[in-house]
């Protein structure tokens, strides 16, 4: 084993376990505290493999944003109590699942790629980033609708009528409000 | 040099333990947790196949980028639907609803 794998082999194993207990932590804190030390241990890997722009995007949104909001909507929808894991017998089938697909999957990849040995010759950033401005700079630029509709719509969504009555004191102002200001205006 | 075999596998461990953690939890915020190691199991492929792969492509290195922007967009969807219902029902247990069923059928033959 060259000094690569080894470093990944240690990396990947932080991954996986913090991985494990992130979904079998019964406390709803813990597993979502064990989900940054997972993909961190992702960037890491990341970084190994020598892709280190994508490793500082994935620290900088998923360890930065993406947790962030798991840990609001943790705190926003605290009710003591809740059950967090299902029935043993959903558990053993989930399990039984879940092992299928790694075995499905590692079986399709391994067979697909074998075992040997290549060299790391991934484009650095420069090549990145004339991807990102060349070839997809339409997809780069739907990007940026697609987040500003995900805010509206995260907001329209919070802000909807519960249980769909249309509750009078949530409803917006009325567009008789909206015809007045408009016709204020020359 | 480097064995492409260990991020494949451990690709594979990670999407296994996502898919456990979104069948096994009744916790919605807990589900949400599985969906993320699923991606994050694409995202190292993805990864992998750019950096190791024989054409030097950095296609695959943007396109994990793509989807680190995507799953952003979808935690803020997810949480804004947790938000909702949250205040419609005062919890968030996805099996709330299934076992007041399962209750019933019981005492319906009892």
């Amino acid at each position: 084993m060259s000094g690569l794998d080894v470093l990944f082999v240690a990396v990947g194993l932080v991954t996986a376990g913090a991985a494990a207990l992130s979904v079998t932590s019964r406390q709803v804190l813990h597993a979502a505290l064990w989900l940054v030390v997972a993909l961190g241990g992702l960037a890491g890997c990341y970084l190994v493999l020598g892709a280190e722009l994508v490793a500082l995007v994935q620290l900088l949104v998923y360890v930065g944003a993406v947790v962030v909001l798991v840990l609001f909507a943790l705190m926003l929808t605290r009710a003591g109590g809740v059950p967090v894991v299902t029935g043993v017998p959903q558990r053993v089938a989930a399990a039984l699942v879940g092992a299928g697909t790694t075995v499905l999957l590692g079986g399709a990849l391994l067979s697909a790629f074998g075992w040997g040995r290549v060299p790391i010759d991934g484009g650095g950033s420069t090549e990145v980033a004339a991807t990102i401005f060349g070839t997809d700079v339409w997809p780069f630029e739907l990007l940026s609708a697609l987040l500003l509709m995900a805010l509206v719509a995260a907001v329209a969504v919070a802000r909807a009528p519960v249980g769909g009555q249309d509750d009078p004191s949530q409803r917006p102002d009325p567009p008789a409000d909206v015809e007045a200001v408009q016709g204020e205006r020359p | 040099m480097i064995r492409p075999a260990l991020p494949y596998l451990l690709a594979a461990v990670l999407a296994g333990l996502g898919v456990y953690g979104i069948l096994a939890r009744r916790h919605a915020v807990l589900v949400l947790i599985g969906v993320e190691l699923v991606l994050g199991a694409a995202g190292l492929v993805l990864v992998t196949v750019a950096q190791t792969g024989a054409a030097g492509d950095p296609g695959a290195a943007v396109l994990t980028l793509f989807v680190i922007t995507i799953a952003a967009a979808e935690v803020v969807l997810a949480l804004a639907v947790l938000l909702a219902l949250f205040r419609a029902r005062g919890h968030v247990d996805l099996h709330a609803e299934l076992d007041a069923h399962g209750e019933e059928e019981v005492r319906g033959r009892a």
